[in-house]
């Protein structure tokens, strides 16, 4: 039964069914630049995420699907740590990068920032010029000289698809953009830094229709460069942008592959009920 | 009469108490707004700022005295400000629900409406009575503790107003905290906080009672802070309830001078506030 | 960990750690200090007043005599000026307190809401010592020769509190210290009103009207019921004001240290104007220590009195807070 899925629906999420199977299968090829380990999660009693391993394969794009609740925006921002700043949320296991577990107390925090890299769902442009928005994480991080940190701006807002439109309003403030170019600012801030992953947190969901197509076109050109791990409401956004898909159902991870394969024939019952938009 | 036209008009005299209300609280505004300005406006002029304060019956102006309250403020909310800041930052970003903060928060709406006269004993007994003699010094010390209180309640509001987003979005960077805070935080919540210093210097320019046992006054031109210094609150009062009609009138030049000061203030905040809400 | 690739650049950790702490505990200092400042205000009155709770015990608050030269003094005489003139500034104040907030919250068209907020709250804004020398120079003749004769003329016929509203009208004195106190604080208590009353949700005013209630019905009946804790903060917070206030009294009290009758219309003394007016030419000892004491009163019945304001607020906001 699961074998005969209707292929159009990979067809309607602008999948081509050809191209159904990538050469690098999950687990297989490439190189994991996120390892989860027996990852556990905690809200003070409430266990969040449970068990969770995992591996997020370097420059590729990771989807993360499932019904709201489920726990995919907590995994997300416990891979960079943001939970660090409420004190009654907790994660337990392993959480490997470069062979070190960044779950660790002594992993330098604002060194881990900088490497792993994170945009949410609503635009959130700083209260400076848009220039100093992207400089901003940069200082942070290196001593640049006027020109190498013009450079890097430059270099930042063309990756984010944003230079053209921004370059001679470069100090009017981020706050003025529209939503779809705040966004877009918000993605280049993240680059800007030179992380090695990219966190996107439902980066769409604030978003009109050709804004996020923009967004979208933008992910799979990063992914030359970054290692992406989305979060989407979005099934269509999911096939469209990932190469794998992560589907997780109250705190559990569901079923993790190559994203044409979830879609095209998921192992489980519940995975292919929520893809065909049977509940959830 | 029948149940609802009884009904209707309890409703009737009570709204008609009710614009009465509105009106004898404007009334009040007004008319003192009337009286400063008729009679404060006359006065004004160039001997005003320039001669100091005269002895009865003689010429004179309240130079001495605009000046000292000038310095006074304005050292005072040099110190308040960013002490205040300080103090509201630690709240709102680190403090939050915990036990200490929670007790500074109440203590801090306590010292907020304690009346400014306690305020002026305290820094009597600490900083007058052991030295020996009233000083600028001393009523600076009152105005900034009268002026922190305000200056700690509106950053902390403020601050909390800032989406928690904008903080991830900056830690998400890699940028320390002390960093988020002063560049994108604080900076967010800009208009707010400086709507809350402009409302406590206006708080602070018309406060009598603490300087009257810290600066006290001065007859002259003095730029000594360690000194009485002359301000324009206390020589108001001291002329006022003289029986001089000169000193009177110069009482009331200074009195349109600080409510003109104050209300300018205010206004100000305020519509810089709105401007920010709007944006 | 493999080491960053920017790492070379990089200020160190370490050092971004240390200007974090180092940041951290420079605001835990300040926020510490105003807890400082609240303890060292008690403990410097308490020290300066001792010669004088030493002396003169519990007594000080029961004798009604002040006087510098013998050394005796008593709270009495401005103990009863600060309650006195408390008193009549909230029965004047709450009820066109309420009236004002009713205006602005029910009544006002739109357009007018803003502007008139702000008049009341300028009102506010206004130093006490303009409050003051206005009462004096210009408010208290017109009481004398207007208000207080007609005052006489009728309520001092009135079997019992007749004898509030005898004797010569002057002006100055308890009553016209009391009705400018009022005026003070009808911002600060019509300001907390409405802002209580606009956190009724709409749909409880809406079921209420559905109803076919009146306007006055639905303040009465739903909205000041539903906000009996937050109306009474305000009142509270108004009163707090009312006995600290200093100056806007001492102008108009008269400022003697007699209590000839219970008339409104004599002079009288509060505690703060007598702080005002004698402080600074007090000789030091046990004079200055009495005055002290005074201050140490008025500090702790304002605290409790600012105390019960901010916990009635703070109930009604959380009941606010606990719905939504």
């Amino acid at each position: 039964m699961n074998m005969n899925m209707n292929p159009n629906i990979l067809v309607a999420a602008g999948i081509d069914p050809a191209r159904a199977v990538p050469p690098h299968a999950a687990g297989t090829a490439g190189t994991p630049a996120l390892s989860l380990r027996n990852f556990n999660f905690y809200y003070g009693k409430f266990h969040a995420i449970k068990n969770v391993s995992m591996d997020i394969q370097e420059k590729r794009v990771t989807a993360f699907i499932g019904p709201s609740g489920c726990g995919k925006s907590t995994l997300l921002r416990a891979l960079n740590r943001m939970y660090d700043l409420y004190p009654d949320q907790r994660a337990e296991g392993e959480l490997l990068f470069h062979g070190g577990n960044l779950l660790d107390r002594h992993v330098d925090l604002l060194d881990l920032r900088a490497r792993i890299g994170m945009v949410f769902q609503k635009p959130t442009p700083f209260p400076m010029s848009i220039y100093d928005n992207i400089a901003f994480g940069v200082r942070m991080h290196e001593n640049l000289t006027r020109a190498e940190m013009d450079e890097r701006v430059e270099w930042a807002l063309s990756k984010a698809a944003l230079w053209n439109e921004v370059k001679d309003i470069l100090t009017r403030n981020g706050a003025s953009l529209s939503g779809g170019q705040q966004q877009r600012l918000c993605i280049a801030r993240g680059i800007a830094v030179k992380p090695e992953v990219l966190l996107l947190d439902e980066p769409t969901s604030a978003l009109d229709p050709i804004s996020t197509a923009k967004i979208e076109e933008l992910v799979s050109e990063l992914k030359h460069e970054f290692t992406i791990a989305i979060v989407t409401h979005n099934m269509q956004q999911a096939a469209r942008v990932s190469d794998f898909t992560a589907y997780m159902y109250l705190g559990e991870l569901m079923e993790f592959g190559v994203t044409s394969q979830i879609f095209l024939k998921p192992a489980r019952k519940e995975t292919e009920d929520y893809i065909t938009g049977r509940f959830g | 009469m029948n149940r609802r036209a009884w009904r209707k008009l309890v409703n009737r005299l009570a709204i008609g108490a009710s614009v009465a209300a509105m009106a004898f609280g404007l009334a009040w505004l007004l008319s003192i707004l009337w009286n400063v300005i008729s009679l404060g406006v006359g006065e004004l002029g160039w001997a005003l700022f320039t001669q100091m304060t005269p002895a009865p019956g003689s010429q004179g102006g309240l130079a001495n005295a605009i000046f000292g309250s000038a310095l006074m403020v304005g050292v005072a909310t040099l110190l308040g400000t960013p002490i205040g800041i300080l103090a509201g930052i630690y709240l709102a970003e680190y403090g939050a629900r915990s036990w200490l903060a929670n007790v500074t928060r109440f203590v801090n709406d306590m010292l907020l409406s304690a009346p400014s006269i306690v305020i002026g004993l305290f820094v009597y007994a600490v900083m007058v009575a052991t030295v020996g003699n009233f000083s600028g010094w001393a009523g600076i010390v009152a105005l900034t503790l009268l002026m922190l209180p305000v200056v700690i309640r509106t950053t902390e509001n403020m601050l909390l107003l800032v989406p928690n987003s904008l903080r991830e979005a900056a830690i998400a960077l890699g940028a320390p905290r002390w960093r988020v805070i002063t560049s994108v935080t604080l900076r967010a919540a800009r208009a707010g906080v400086i709507t809350g210093v402009l409302l406590a210097v206006a708080r602070i320019s018309g406060e009598t009672a603490p300087l009257l046992f810290t600066s006290l006054s001065n007859q002259f031109w003095s730029t000594d802070l360690n000194a009485p210094m002359a301000n324009l609150p206390v020589t108001i009062f001291k002329f006022a309830m003289s029986p001089y009609e000169d000193w009177q009138r110069l009482a009331w030049a200074g009195v349109f001078l600080i409510t003109m000061g104050v209300l300018v203030l205010n206004i100000l905040a305020r519509t810089l506030f709105k401007d920010e809400l709007k944006r | 960990m493999a080491a960053s690739p920017t790492s070379a650049s990089v200020p160190g950790p370490n050092r971004q750690g240390l200007q974090d702490l180092i940041f951290k505990w420079t605001t835990w200092f300040f926020a510490v200090f105003v807890l400082l400042v609240m303890a060292g205000i008690i403990v410097s009155l308490v020290i300066s007043a001792w010669p004088s709770i030493e002396r003169f015990g519990f007594g000080f608050l029961t004798s009604s005599e002040w006087n510098p030269p013998k050394e005796r003094f008593g709270a009495l005489v401005p103990a009863y000026g600060t309650i006195v003139t408390s008193v009549i500034a909230l029965i004047i104040a709450v009820p066109v307190s309420f009236g004002i907030a009713l205006f602005l919250t029910e009544l006002s068209p739109r357009w007018l809401k803003r502007p008139l907020g702000t008049a009341i709250e300028l009102l506010a804004a206004i130093p006490s010592i303009v409050y003051g020398m206005w009462g004096l120079l210009v408010f208290a003749p017109i009481f004398g020769q207007y208000v207080q004769p007609w005052l006489t003329a009728t309520l001092g016929h009135v079997p019992g509190i007749g004898i509030l509203f005898s004797g010569p009208p002057i002006g100055i004195g308890l009553l016209c210290a009391g009705v400018i106190l009022a005026i003070m604080i009808i911002p600060f208590i019509a300001s907390v009103m409405r802002d209580v009353f606009e956190l009724t949700p709409p749909m409880l005013k809406e079921s209420a009207y559905g109803l076919g209630a009146t306007t006055w019905e639905v303040m009465s009946k739903v909205v000041l019921p539903y906000t009996r804790a937050g109306t009474i903060g305000g009142i509270m917070l108004g009163l707090g004001r009312a006995l600290g206030e200093t100056m806007a009294v001492t102008f108009v009290i008269g400022n003697t240290n007699l209590l000839q009758s219970f008339s409104l219309y004599q002079s009288g003394n509060s505690i703060t104007s007598a702080l005002a007016n004698e402080f600074s030419e007090a000789s030091p000892g046990l004079h200055t220590a009495a005055l002290i004491e005074l201050g140490l009163i008025l500090f702790i019945i304002t605290l409790m009195v600012l105390a019960a304001s901010k916990l009635m607020l703070s109930r009604m906001a959380r009941a606010e807070g606990s719905k939504s």
